[in-house]
């Protein structure tokens, strides 16, 4: 519809929308969160969804401590080799449509414990990361930030058409397999499907 | 707090038979520790805990070391025969000492507010002689730290009452702290690597041909 012809109708105390931005607009105001937190970076979720920094205001307060009634998992925090699998298994329990946020420097690279033999190099090594949060830990302000990236693109999802989210094609898959405890390592240590290493191209 | 070598006196006679030495700590706060043998280990704990002023009624802290095999060289004197008398050798002898894992035990005393005493165990070699008494039964504080010790380094404590990993899950065969441990091979692109993890990114990165033309030279992950 015409914007101008929108506003103008507004004027006149006619409002005018599409199903599809109403749709985006109650899901994108309404993320309920997954309760739980993985190490420091849950301290300062924490602190976001309190009364200083007021998580409420964007609709995404209602921290769910099942992941049948949670649609934005918040993985806050390293995420250790043994803990991945419940990690996976959590996010393929969640309803779609679903969504993930990579809180803090451990959870998207293994950060500081990158090199040891027990931290995962980050949790799109298995599940689909939509807004990555750099910081160690990200101050609520970043996790706000996040929040509000992931509502806009929430409210740009077409729901009909070749890009239309993973929800809605059946031919994306929802579930992604759970990694098993090997005896080294964890079986298999990447989904190759979602997740390959960087290719270095070299200058000179 | 009486000196290690007034503890390890007062010891030798509770406990006959023991073989206990003090191992002189050469950094600067000169804290010696004592070493005791395994079989000993469990009444000399028991008496360190009930004896009238040690008390050592805490555990504060179990740790594990791991010794590899080390060369050792040591100045051989002997004394050889010679046309017209004997004439003094000093020879450079190299010799293996076999590796061991060592837990380490700090003990204090709540009641007498005294303290460390270091407890060491050492195993008879890194790889089929892992096996030392639990102190778990005398200090049950010790429970989760021997089973870290067992998870990390593989030292097999008799005695412990619930002996599984804590760290990693059961099913995983090596022990990470260990020095010959060798981590699963999942390198990715480091932006500023160094030390080991250079080279690392050498084996998974190598750098292009020379001459080989081209400034963006083919796939490096391949």
């Amino acid at each position: 519809m015409d914007v101008g012809l929108r506003s103008e109708l507004q004027r006149h105390g006619i409002f005018v929308t599409t199903l599809e931005e109403l749709y985006n607009w109650g899901r994108s105001n309404s993320l309920w969160p997954l309760g739980f937190g993985l190490a420091c970076c849950a301290i300062e979720m924490i602190a976001a969804s309190m009364a200083r920094y007021d998580l409420a205001r964007f609709g995404a307060e209602v921290f769910r401590p099942s992941p049948r009634q949670a649609d934005l998992m918040i993985v806050a925090g390293t995420v250790t080799k043994k803990m991945a699998p419940q990690v996976v298994r959590l996010y393929n329990q969640m309803a779609e449509p679903k969504y993930v946020i990579a809180m803090g420097a451990c959870a998207i690279s293994g950060g500081p414990f990158k090199q040891g033999y027990n931290v995962l190099k980050g949790i799109d090594r298995y599940i689909p990361v939509d807004v990555h949060i750099p910081g160690c830990p990200p101050r609520p302000e970043a996790l706000i930030h996040a929040l509000m990236t992931l509502q806009q693109r929430i409210a740009a999802e077409s729901l009909v058409g070749p890009n239309r989210p993973r929800h809605l094609r059946r031919d994306q898959p929802g579930e992604f397999p759970v990694p098993e405890y090997g005896s080294h390592d964890l079986i298999p240590p990447k989904n190759e499907s979602i997740w390959r290493p960087p290719v270095i191209v070299r200058s000179g | 707090m009486e000196s290690t070598e007034t503890i390890r006196l007062r010891i030798l006679e509770a406990v006959p038979g023991a073989l206990l030495e003090v191992v002189p700590n050469g950094a600067p706060v000169g804290q010696p520790s004592l070493l005791v043998d395994p079989e000993h280990a469990l009444a000399v704990a028991r008496f360190l805990r009930d004896a009238p002023g040690l008390q050592f009624d805490y555990c504060s802290n179990v740790t594990g070391v791991d010794w590899l095999d080390r060369e050792e060289e040591e100045i051989v004197r002997d004394r050889v025969a010679e046309t017209g008398g004997e004439k003094k050798i000093e020879e450079p002898r190299k010799r293996v000492r076999p590796g061991y894992l060592e837990v380490v035990y700090h003990l204090y005393s709540m009641a007498l507010r005294h303290g460390p005493l270091v407890l060491r165990l050492r195993t008879g070699n890194r790889t089929d002689r892992v096996r030392l008494p639990s102190l778990t039964p005398i200090w049950r504080s010790c429970e989760f730290q021997e089973r870290e010790v067992y998870d990390l380094f593989g030292v097999v404590f008799e005695g412990h009452p619930d002996l599984r990993r804590i760290l990693m899950w059961e099913g995983f065969q090596d022990y990470p702290m260990r020095k010959d441990y060798v981590e699963p091979d999942d390198y990715e692109y480091e932006p500023t690597p160094h030390d080991d993890v250079w080279e690392k990114a050498r084996r998974h990165y190598p750098a292009p041909t020379v001459g080989s033309g081209g400034e963006t030279s083919g796939n490096p992950g391949s």
